[in-house]
């Protein structure tokens, strides 16, 4: 599918990301995330069972595992999206940059600034193409116009959105196809320049096509940003990802059965569930 | 005839009944106030009680009366529906206090607010019987209305513009203010539109608070007598008022009738703008 994809739609010139990549493995791990003993519970029933991981700068990592096994919660941990949640209490540890992300007195907005998120279902915001990428910059600072022109040239650039909307950057987001609507919300996490991009299965609300082409763009962004992305499309997760993390549920809470590099997730797990489940014998 | 074609029959006659009301209504006001409207109607003073003369006072009245209600209760309705909605957990004392209070508050009679806002504008803040008393009395009783739709307005709007706002690290004023409210905006307008006309086809809660005087107000603290009151008075107390009484009901359900295209228009613009720009 991805090769058929690669050769009909999204010629490499029309991305300014580079091109693409093959999979694993990428590079010298270093940490840029590391969570410790993470647990999390949702008014007292718990979603998370002592999470331990570490995220690497410039991969792509890929969470898997069966649904409710808490891979959206783990997530949303990260940039403190969870603090949105009433009743969702954290324990642990979380350091992005040797910051403490729980730090009482840290800047969320700048944190969500760093690590930006990408959601199942597209969410444009109901205004204009241009308008959508412009707003979270002006709330950031970025006013001057022919600053904000450029970034929007260069994220929709970035996503291979330009050549597809330019000339009706005035028209409503939300007629964008699903697509072209998740690209575009790709482009409006891009503009804030953040350092790791966290994707709660950004494919799986897309038809196949549209699928291959977001996934195209998602090995585009390795390297240049750190990439957390959670798929139940196990072939996706094998094709472009350089570290995998299997959750599970054990007594009624999510916790992480195995993590390491992504081709020996899938290759030779070492926990007989990883091995069931990536072979699709359970889960 | 078989059942269904009963049932037909059934729901044909009931729909032709609710109509039929309605027209009958409109046409009976049309017929009887439609001779006597004119210009010189809805400028000239009332004279001889109103049996004679025109609406002018009493349409200014109207206005007035309407824009103390809106001035006073959008504004704290807006607030409130954007605490409740937005910034208050489910089960906040806040929240539990303010959901039935209002909810009491819109099944009370509109006499009674008549009657509290008598005792507590007139008498107890010494407005009197005043433009301003009846507005503040009408703000009291249209609050309900306006909290809650602008309350739903703001529930209905996804729960995914908050959550994506959030993730790229907007303030949640600014995703109040950008997102929102804007998408919330139909809903607020649709419940202002119940609210005022709530507001201007009421004559109970008039009658205690903004008075019979049917000169021309001079200032908020004048008494002035609304349209709606003015028909009441007409077609109850004034021998001989009822013709006026009917161009008087026109001009109020015309009134109405432009209140509104003009608000969904303005609405619709706003919208548009919040778009494109």
């Amino acid at each position: 599918m991805s090769f058929l994809i690669n050769n009909t739609i999204g010629a490499d010139d029309a991305y300014t990301l580079g091109p693409l990549q093959a999979g694993p493995p990428c590079c010298v791990p270093e940490p840029l995330i590391r969570v410790e003993n993470l647990s999390l519970h949702y008014g007292g029933k718990p979603a998370l069972e002592n999470v331990s991981l570490d995220i690497y700068k410039g991969c792509i990592t890929t969470l898997i595992g069966p649904s409710g096994c808490g891979k959206t919660s783990f997530l949303s941990a990260l940039n403190r999206l969870t603090d949105m949640i009433p009743d969702c209490h954290i324990s642990g540890n979380i350091n992005f940059a040797n910051k403490d992300i729980r730090h009482p007195a840290l800047d969320v907005q700048a944190l969500r600034r760093d690590i930006g998120m990408i959601f199942q279902k597209p969410t444009p915001f109901p205004m204009s193409i241009r308008r959508n990428i412009e707003l979270p910059l002006r709330e950031h600072g970025v006013s001057k116009r022919t600053e904000l022109n450029d970034i929007v040239q260069q994220v929709l650039q970035d996503v291979g959105l330009w050549d597809e909307v330019n000339g009706r950057l005035e028209s409503p987001a939300q007629a964008l196809s699903g697509g072209q609507q998740q690209r575009l919300c790709i482009a409006r996490a891009l503009a804030l320049a953040p350092k790791v991009l966290l994707m709660d299965e950004p494919c799986s609300a897309l038809d196949p096509i549209s699928s291959g082409v977001v996934e195209d763009l998602i090995q585009r962004l390795r390297e240049k940003y750190t990439v957390v992305i959670v798929t139940h499309n196990l072939a996706q997760a094998k094709r472009i990802a350089n570290y995998a993390g299997f959750f599970w549920v054990k007594e009624q809470a999510g916790c992480l059965i195995e993590f390491g590099q992504c081709k020996q997730i899938f290759d030779s797990p070492t926990h007989e569930l990883t091995a069931a489940y990536v072979n699709g014998i359970r889960g | 005839m078989s059942k269904s074609d009963l049932a037909r029959v059934l729901i044909w006659l009931a729909a032709a009944l609710v109509s039929g009301v309605f027209v009958w209504l409109l046409a009976d006001i049309l017929v009887h106030g439609l001779s006597r409207l004119s210009w010189s109607f809805l400028v000239e003073a009332p004279r001889n009680a109103g049996r004679s003369g025109g609406i002018g006072s009493i349409i200014i009245s109207t206005g007035l009366i309407l824009l103390v209600t809106m001035v006073m209760a959008g504004p704290l309705s807006l607030a409130t529906a954007v605490l409740l909605s937005e910034f208050s957990q489910h089960d906040s004392v806040f929240r539990c206090l303010v959901r039935p209070s209002l909810d009491v508050l819109a099944g009370v009679p509109s006499i009674v607010f008549g009657l509290f806002g008598n005792a507590f504008f007139c008498i107890y803040l010494g407005l009197g019987f005043s433009i301003l008393s009846g507005g503040l009395t009408l703000a009291c009783m249209v609050l309900p209305v306006l909290i809650r739709t602008a309350e739903e307005g703001l529930m209905a709007v996804p729960n995914d513009y908050r959550m994506a706002a959030a993730a790229l690290g907007m303030s949640r004023s600014a995703a109040l203010v950008h997102l929102l409210l804007p998408a919330a905006t139909p809903a607020m307008v649709a419940g202002s539109m119940l609210g005022i006309g709530r507001a201007i086809g009421e004559t109970a809660a008039l009658i205690f608070t903004s008075g019979y005087v049917d000169r021309m107000p001079e200032s908020l603290f004048d008494s002035g007598r609304s349209l709606s009151v003015h028909i009441y008075d007409l077609s109850m107390n004034v021998a001989g008022g009822d013709a006026n009484a009917y161009s008087s009901a026109l001009v109020l359900i015309i009134l109405l009738l432009v209140i509104n295209s003009i608000t969904l228009r303005l609405a619709k613009q706003w919208l548009h703008k919040s778009v494109a720009v």
